[in-house]
């Protein structure tokens, strides 16, 4: 065991560690393992989908899944596999990305806050409380008046209102962090704040982030749904999964398909995710490690 | 017929990580008007033994396997849940370590107090709050009539574990099971609650088990003692046959792991390395301000440990602190090895940090749980340029072989080391930067008395290697006149006493030394 330990591990970091222990976790895996089939299958959609995502058959409207089109059609005859293949696209696109500007400015914010405390803190915190108060709509429909319709820009405004939650969560977990001793010992080992703030306080708040992030990507699928059922976001014939399942709902006495796979499609994603976050959250604590 | 009598006790612990046996087939008896000491370090099952008896463990992970425990002629460990209540808190009460944690903090003490006796005996309010005031006067509180109208927090903790024992004695209990009730406590006030504890105990004729880590402690007042280690129970004898003539080799080392030795004085000539001057440190709260640190001058010299003693609020560590710069300073100079510390700037500050180093008090938390031995050690000695990607790695193994690391820890994590260990860790990382100077705040305090010698000797054998200087701050004086060239005496931010361990200890000058050292325990039995 001894040799093991001194020469399998050359420059192992926490997330190396992590990545061991995830490896043993089926669960996790499974998770990531599904997340990444989809991911795959969304960057690929252009070569391998069955139908052009516009194309419509007004003569067919909707079918039940069949051999031709393997989950049947919307009322304009468009191919279901196709129109969610290509709203993973989007849905995943914006689920990953608005949730990463949302934990990068949300964990640097609320660990800056918590770090430096005092009046740096309060002026901060209050911001985010401003923040809170605006009413999103009012947000949304400024920016889009001022910049246009941009998907980029649908990322960003998502993104810049989920960082909020995320930016207490960091500040609450910080402030405890801060006043343990080992804080202090880096603090007099000489270690600059940026340092201590990335090497010592981070690592150890990650847990509920994971969790809440995890919790945060699916949110924000439905979001961008919302807003594009409002005429925000996405417009047809380009889809989401959001607009798809609000357009499932709509008809789904009739054609229950169209609700069906759509949410299947979305709720798959929140189990893998859900798998996923449980399981790094238990492999980046290296307490739970049993061996 | 003995108050108690426990046999054949087993209980075993099954969790994820595997089957203990916390407590490993044991038998004493407790008798009426005595104390009866069960002495141990954490891990040997002496609360788990006691906590079982009175059906206070969680079930599972424990279960007890076998035994029984006549009290009074009944099995504890066959009654019910209802039963054991019955006689929790009325014939058996206990005292915990942290009172704290044990008082409401939104009930007044009298609220408390005359609970048991409003609802269990059915008093009056009017009787039951005389005989509470009855029960505070007889615990040392003084001016019950205002006090029993007070909230926890506004004792201080010897005052609250008073109130504790009055809470545990309002019953008439017959039994007493003390956990740890002096651990918390300053020297002093230590000394008096384990005077009262014996003086209960004598008055009302009881029984009292006292659990304690710390042999010392317990040898003025234990009529039996219990030694136990890793759920066994190793030795039993009288008060003076465990101490003149312990049998077992682990009582034995318990016992010489007591730090009783006065250092002598050094010969070297005293050249100064850190001079403190005028420091004063204050705390601004919303309702006052602080004096922590109120104008204390005194040096260091190089090569020397200086011992800096006070009891909690004394300002102990925050000179400490204050001499680190990882608190501000309100007033006053600190120099050390002629540069003035408290004038450099923030980068200044840094690279300063380098040549003067800290070991913190609970290894528990003074590691960050999510770095390795390696991520650790190896921090402090990339960012000060000491060696390089690829030559730290020795350095680490080296640093670990002078700490007493085993080599193959390295890739392991705080959480699986115990606490000498993680304590080795630590004085790895103050070490690595090979500073000048070292400030130990109360290093072995949160350790094992066994665990405890072996670091003071660590932190002698590099002291003499490092060529180190150190400030040792502690509220132990028996472990400070171990370890300490000289000593000075803190009370309320200022400084009582200072001077040579060996004259400080022979020949006090202030009567607040000679509390302090009047209040080391044990020393009856301990002085030969």
């Amino acid at each position: 065991m001894t040799d093991m330990t001194l020469q399998a591990e050359k420059g192992t970091s926490l997330w190396e560690d992590a990545w061991r222990r995830l490896k043993k976790n089926k669960l996790a895996l499974f998770g990531l393992g599904l997340l990444g089939s989809f991911v795959l299958i969304a960057l690929i959609t252009p070569w391998i989908a069955p139908y052009a995502y516009d194309a419509q058959n007004l003569d067919l409207g909707a079918t039940p899944p069949s051999a031709a089109h393997w989950l049947g059609t919307d009322i304009f005859g468009r191919d279901l596999l196709t129109q969610i293949m290509y709203g993973g696209r989007i849905s995943l696109a914006v689920g990953f990305v608005a949730t990463a500007v949302a934990l990068f400015i949300g964990v640097s914010w609320g660990a800056i806050a918590g770090y430096v405390g005092g009046r740096v803190d309060a002026v901060m915190m209050r911001i985010v409380d401003i923040l809170y108060a605006l009413p999103f709509m009012i947000f949304i429909v400024l920016l889009m008046v001022v910049f246009g319709r941009n998907l980029l820009l649908l990322f960003l405004a998502i993104g810049a209102v989920e960082w909020l939650t995320m930016a207490r969560i960091m500040r609450g977990q910080v402030q405890t962090l801060r006043k343990q001793e080992f804080v202090e010992a880096a603090i007099s080992l000489g270690l600059a704040p940026a340092t201590i703030i990335r090497r010592h306080l981070i690592p150890n708040a990650l847990g509920p982030i994971i969790v809440y992030t995890t919790l945060t990507i699916p949110s924000v699928m439905l979001l961008e749904a919302f807003l594009s059922f409002l005429g925000l976001g996405i417009q047809p014939p380009k889809t989401s999964w959001g607009l798809l399942i609000s357009y499932g709902a709509e008809t789904m006495e009739e054609y229950p398909w169209l609700l069906i796979f759509p949410g299947m499609a979305l709720t798959l994603t929140l189990f893998a995710l859900n798998f996923l976050g449980d399981g790094l959250r238990d492999a980046l604590d290296v307490r739970r490690s049993a061996d | 017929m003995s108050l108690l009598s426990v046999s054949n006790l087993r209980v075993d612990f099954n969790t994820r990580n595997g089957h203990t046996i916390a407590v490993n087939d044991i038998s004493f008896s407790v008798e009426k008007g005595q104390i009866t000491a069960i002495i141990g370090e954490s891990g040997s099952g002496k609360s788990v033994a006691c906590y079982s008896l009175l059906g206070l463990l969680p079930q599972p992970p424990a279960s007890i396997e076998s035994g029984q425990a006549l009290f009074e002629g009944q099995d504890l460990l066959q009654m019910s849940e209802a039963e054991l209540r019955a006689i929790r808190g009325r014939d058996i009460a206990m005292i915990f370590q942290d009172p704290m944690t044990c008082l409401n903090p939104f009930m007044t003490i009298g609220d408390q107090l005359i609970e048991p006796l409003v609802y269990h005996k059915n008093l009056s309010e009017k009787h039951a709050l005389a005989r509470a005031k009855e029960l505070l006067v007889e615990v040392g509180i003084r001016d019950p009539d205002t006090t029993i109208n007070n909230y926890p927090h506004e004792f201080s903790g010897g005052m609250r574990q008073r109130v504790m024992i009055a809470m545990a004695l309002i019953n008439e209990p017959k039994l007493l099971i003390a956990d740890e009730p002096t651990t918390a406590l300053d020297v002093t006030i230590q000394a008096q609650i384990l005077k009262l504890i014996a003086e209960l105990q004598t008055k009302r004729d009881i029984g009292v088990i006292f659990i304690s880590h710390d042999l010392a402690v317990v040898a003025d007042i234990a009529d039996q003692i219990i030694v136990m280690e890793k759920g066994l129970l190793v030795e039993r004898g009288d008060r003076e046959a465990i101490f003149t003539d312990a049998q077992h080799p682990y009582t034995q080392k318990l016992l010489a792991a007591i730090p009783s030795s006065i250092k002598e004085a050094s010969t070297r000539a005293p050249e100064p390395l850190v001079r403190v001057e005028h420091l004063k440190t204050y705390f601004e709260t919303p309702s006052q301000l602080v004096k922590a640190v109120d104008d204390v001058s005194f040096q260091i010299n190089k090569g020397e440990i200086l011992g800096l003693v006070g009891e909690s609020g004394s300002g102990k560590s925050t000179i400490g602190r204050s001499i680190l710069r990882l608190l501000p300073i309100t007033e006053g100079t600190v120099t050390f090895a002629g540069t003035d510390v408290t004038a450099l700037d923030k980068k200044g500050l840094r690279g300063m940090r380098r040549r003067m180093q800290m070991i913190f008090q609970d290894p528990y938390a003074s590691l960050n749980p999510r770095m390795s031995v390696y991520d650790t050690l190896a921090e402090p000695l990339l960012l000060h340029g000491i060696e390089s990607r690829k030559t730290v790695e020795q350095a680490v193994l080296t640093l670990m072989d002078d700490v007493g690391l085993a080599r193959a820890f390295i890739r392991k994590y705080p959480h699986e080391f115990s606490g000498g260990q993680r304590q080795r860790i630590a004085i790895g990382r103050a070490l690595a930067t090979k500073p000048e100077f070292i400030v130990a705040d109360e290093p072995v305090s949160a350790l094992d008395v066994t665990i405890q010698a072996q670091i003071l000797d660590l932190l002698l054998d590099l002291g003499n290697q490092y060529g180190l200087t150190m400030l040792f701050v502690s509220h132990d004086l028996a472990v400070v006149r171990h370890i300490a060239d000289r000593i000075i005496v803190l009370y309320q931010g200022k400084i009582v006493e200072e001077g040579s361990s060996e004259a400080l200890f022979t020949n006090p000058q202030q009567s607040y030394t000679k509390t302090l050292l009047h209040s080391i325990p044990g020393q009856s039995l301990l002085a030969g």
